[in-house]
């Protein structure tokens, strides 16, 4: 056992880190909020360079890292202040057309995927489905070469930015199992009948929308998997989604900057020791992260439901910095109103992506068996 | 970066894990805790014959040159069975010897430690040192000093968790160089840390099993979502405190620079010290009133958790510690 990185893997971080100093263009650092040609532009900087989509085969421009160099690689993303990657394309899709898709999907989508010529939404959480996202109403109807889609969904993040959305739907009502009438549907966003209403949250941002699908119109081609078997791909897809929410490196450079920020608070006990139970449990997190990759590196293994902590912790983590934050500005100051947007919208982070309540009953479930 | 352990040390976990279980079961620890002296000389003669009371001294004393990770899982393993003889006071004087010591001292002290012929303590003063008792000679820091030599008992008692502790006075002390006391104390430091992840993982394992087989309403009370998601919570801190460890004891290993390792194993202490209290509190509350009974294991980890996240600097010493670093 030997928690140091290795001289290769120290090597690597620089050139990682080095190549960031150089490539990342200011403006671009430390922004909540991008409009997609900035988001956009990130990504055809990192396509340029061959690394936007490190996980993927090496065929299709994946880099061949292992998962630590991965690991390192999107920590050292975070700690540089880079806009996020956008995880419904590169991450979730392509994940789900590697796995499931067919050989015409993958030539088709794969490549514009990569170079940043179709942005994707996720289609899940309708009005009635959140965390019983089985029980999602949205149909699809065969008719000839077409499904027909009609229903909603809600929380559609980027939405308005997309060209694509991958949709969970139902095309068999009938069967008992409510799992069993689910497919897993791939709908351009500029078919007739599509609407995309904007829900502004409590800090005041557009960054999730509904949906209304109204007799869309989607060539059976774009259906991925076999048809009632898409619950299939959803649950492979959340594997993927929980290993990649811990947000570390987004954590060690906001913490940072809190330090550099207050310097007067860090004099104050209580504050001071706020602050450094928060770093312990990233210390602590980070560590953990790299159990399990170390775990998934030996044994080839996917994932098991235990990565749900990483999501619940890495959550509470971003949470309860930006709480800190808040708690060492002056409450009357405009320049807090920043810090206090960030509060508001980090809230989100413990209900998005299965709510930490799901995922301790994944936990209790999977990995504990109660 | 890697998390394994080599072939050896998963050899000597197992063979130290195999033994405790048959030997030292709950039964036969209770019957070592009834007897006068509180240990087993025949338990500590075993230590001896596996290699672990010299595990971490050179091979020139005839011990193994370990370091904290090779000694990682033999905590982990005493912490799983509330293992009360005198490991860890021997452990970190003889180091101080090892370290301090003139030649005359090694010689004398250290060949006997390995062969299990004798027992040291490590004093941070002359009231309530842990092992004491049984000890053979006393380290005793004083500041940035330190002595040893051959322990008067004033007052012997137990404390909460079964150890045979002592308020002492050292008479004919002779000195010791104390300049490795801080990287001593944090190897103890981490070992404790190591020995409490050990302590957690049986409050976890036992806990869970209880939720599977207490029945209440007609079903194992596992099956409610409030006890589910509490048990999840303690799963999750037992992980992050085990990472914790894990960190603690690489760095005593391999730091170069002291606050480093400092840094490390003062992290490792406030998380494993907010974990402990966390789970052995739920462990408890989570059996219902069996939680509190003498007769179940788990009000004895309770105890054993109580006192080691105190030990070598409690909570608030350590978050000094790491915010001065």
């Amino acid at each position: 056992m030997d928690l140091n990185y290795s001289p290769e893997e120290l090597g690597f971080r620089d050139e990682v880190r080095s190549w960031l100093a150089a490539n990342l263009p200011s403006e671009l650092k430390d922004r909540g909020y991008l409009p997609k040609q900035d988001l956009m532009r990130w990504h055809r900087i990192l396509a340029k360079q061959g690394w936007v989509a490190p996980a993927w085969p090496k065929e299709w421009g994946g880099t061949g890292w292992n998962v630590v160099q991965r690991y390192i690689f999107e920590e050292e993303l975070g700690y540089a202040g880079a806009p996020p990657i956008i995880p419904f394309g590169v991450t979730m899709c392509a994940a789900v057309l590697l796995k499931f898709g067919s050989e015409a999907q993958k030539k088709r989508f794969l490549p514009r995927i990569y170079n940043g010529d179709d942005f994707w939404c996720q289609g899940y959480s309708e009005p009635g489905s959140g965390s019983d996202l089985a029980s999602l109403k949205t149909k699809a109807i065969r008719n000839g070469e077409h499904y027909v889609v009609s229903g909603q969904k809600i929380w559609t993040t980027l939405a308005h930015y997309a060209d694509w959305i991958f949709c969970l739907v139902r095309t068999d009502p009938t069967v008992e199992k409510r799992q069993e009438g689910i497919s897993f549907l791939l709908i351009d966003m500029k078919t007739p009948g599509i609407t995309v209403r904007p829900l502004i949250l409590m800090d005041g941002g557009h960054s999730v929308n509904e949906v209304f699908l109204d007799d869309v119109k989607v060539p059976v081609e774009n259906l991925v998997h076999q048809e009632n078997q898409g619950w299939t791909v959803a649950k492979y897809l959340l594997g993927h989604e929980r290993m990649n929410t811990g947000r570390i490196g987004e954590s060690k450079r906001e913490l940072q900057k809190l330090k550099q920020a207050f310097p007067e608070k860090l004099k104050g006990l209580r504050w001071r020791d706020r602050l450094t139970r928060v770093e312990v449990e990233l210390m602590a997190l980070e560590i953990t992260n790299l159990r399990f990759l170390d775990r998934m590196r030996r044994t080839g293994q996917p994932p098991g439901a235990d990565v749900s902590m990483l999501k619940i912790k890495g959550t509470e983590i971003q949470q309860a910095l930006t709480e800190l934050a808040m708690q060492a500005a002056d409450p009357a100051a405009q320049e807090t109103q920043a810090l206090e947007r960030r509060y508001l919208d980090m809230r989100k982070t413990t209900i998005y992506a299965g709510s930490n309540e799901i995922q301790r009953n994944i936990i209790a479930k999977m990995t504990l068996g109660l | 970066m890697n998390f394994d352990y080599n072939e050896e040390q998963q050899l000597l976990a197992d063979s130290v894990r195999r033994y405790l279980q048959k030997d030292y079961d709950f039964e036969a620890r209770k019957k070592i805790l009834a007897t006068p002296a509180g240990w087993s000389e025949r338990v500590w003669a075993t230590f001896a014959e596996m290699g672990l009371t010299g595990l971490p001294l050179s091979p020139d004393y005839g011990g193994f040159g370990g370091g904290a990770v090779d000694l990682m899982s033999v905590m982990e393993a005493f912490g799983e069975a509330l293992v009360v003889e005198p490991y860890l006071p021997t452990l970190l004087a003889s180091l101080v010897i090892s370290k301090s010591g003139d030649e005359k001292q090694k010689q004398s002290i250290l060949p006997l430690v390995a062969e299990g012929k004798i027992r040291l303590a490590l004093a941070m003063g002359e009231r309530g040192v842990i092992g004491a008792p049984m000890a053979d000679k006393v380290v005793l820091v004083r500041g940035k000093e330190a002595v040893i030599g051959k322990p008067t008992i004033l007052k012997s008692y137990r404390t909460v968790d079964g150890l045979a502790a002592a308020d002492i006075r050292l008479e004919k002390a002779e000195p010791l160089d104390g300049s490795a006391i801080e990287q001593v104390l944090d190897f103890g430091a981490a070992l404790s840390c190591a020995e409490a992840v050990g302590a957690m993982k049986f409050a976890c394992d036992t806990t869970l099993e209880y939720l599977k087989t207490r029945k209440q309403f007609g079903v194992p009370i596992g099956a409610f979502q409030a006890l589910q998601h509490r048990m999840v919570d303690m799963f999750i801190a037992q992980e992050q405190a085990r990472s914790m460890a894990c960190l603690a004891c690489s760095k005593v290993d391999s730091s170069e620079n002291a606050a480093d390792r400092a840094r490390a194993v003062s992290a490792a202490k406030i998380k494993i010290a907010d974990s402990a209290r966390h789970i052995s509190q739920e462990s408890v509350q989570l059996h219902g009133g069996m939680g509190m009974s003498e007769e179940l294991k788990v009000s004895h980890t309770f105890r054993r958790l109580t006192v080691l996240l105190r030990r070598f600097g409690d909570v608030d010493h350590h978050l000094a510690r790491f915010a001065s670093l």
